[in-house]
């Protein structure tokens, strides 16, 4: 055994809580992570703020035209920032979870590609979505 | 990892280990992405989108079968059934205590099948 080897390094057998902020992730495993806050963020979301922007863009032209009135506050579209990108992350995330079942790009390399193509679409995605709510063009 | 004897002890319960959920979480997506994109391609090839053709996608009927309810109801529920398989992962890896988990998956079952009503209802009264 050198010496390099038998040098006390930190071990991180179960990661404590206090511990994650110090604790690097490769790339796949923030993609991963951000994959199930992002599926959390929707599901708390869904029956709080989605469905009832559905039900007033759908109920009648009046409710139409109040939503278009709700969407127009900026703290309201910070809101629907967030969860545009909780939806593009998950999307895309999630399509890359379908090729990898597929056994395509299982290995070290081609699995951190496909994890910075996913976040690369899915943030390019969140900006172009994000751009057309603050009403850039 | 497991070893190759393993399958007879397996049997004797009769679980099944998961296979179905993991296949529903990965059908339900494709079938959520499916429904997602067609109504993303439709909202993007109508010009002057506003309320008359916004509502169109979801209570257009074929042969009087409400066929754009239907659609969506079952995007909802696709929705419901794979956020039931994610967030009851969460509870699983983190909520170790019994009492608790069972009260988190009893909370996410009441939030996602009160949500696929809820869903029901607004779609039904278009």
């Amino acid at each position: 055994m050198s010496n390099a080897a038998s040098k006390q390094r930190p071990v991180y057998r179960n990661i404590h809580v206090t511990q994650i902020l110090r604790y690097r992730l490769p790339l796949a495993g923030q993609l991963s992570i951000l994959h199930r806050i992002s599926g959390a963020l929707l599901f708390l979301a869904l029956p709080v703020i989605l469905l009832p922007m559905f039900d007033r863009s759908i109920s009648s032209e009046i409710s139409f035209e109040e939503m278009k009135g709700i969407v127009s506050s900026p703290f309201v579209k910070i809101v629907l920032l967030g969860l545009i990108w909780a939806y593009m992350h998950h999307f895309c995330a999630g399509i890359r979870y379908l090729v990898l079942d597929l056994h395509i790009g299982t290995d070290k390399d081609s699995a951190r590609k496909s994890a910075a193509v996913s976040f690369g679409v899915s943030l390019a995605l969140t900006a172009v979505f994000g751009l057309k709510l603050f009403g850039v063009f | 990892m497991a070893g190759n004897n393993i399958g007879a002890k397996r049997l004797v319960v009769g679980a099944h280990y998961g296979l179905s959920e993991w296949i529903a979480q990965r059908v339900t997506a494709v079938i959520m992405s499916v429904y997602t994109i067609g109504l993303l391609i439709a909202v993007l090839f109508t010009p002057d989108l506003g309320y008359e053709k916004w509502v169109r996608f979801f209570n257009f009927e074929v042969f009087a079968l409400p066929l754009g309810k239907i659609l969506a109801l079952l995007a909802m529920l696709s929705l419901c059934y794979h956020a039931w398989f994610g967030i009851r992962d969460i509870w699983m890896d983190y909520v170790k205590p019994t009492g608790v988990r069972l009260g988190l998956q009893v909370l996410t079952i009441l939030w996602l099948v009160g949500s696929a009503g809820y869903a029901a209802q607004i779609l039904w009264r278009v």
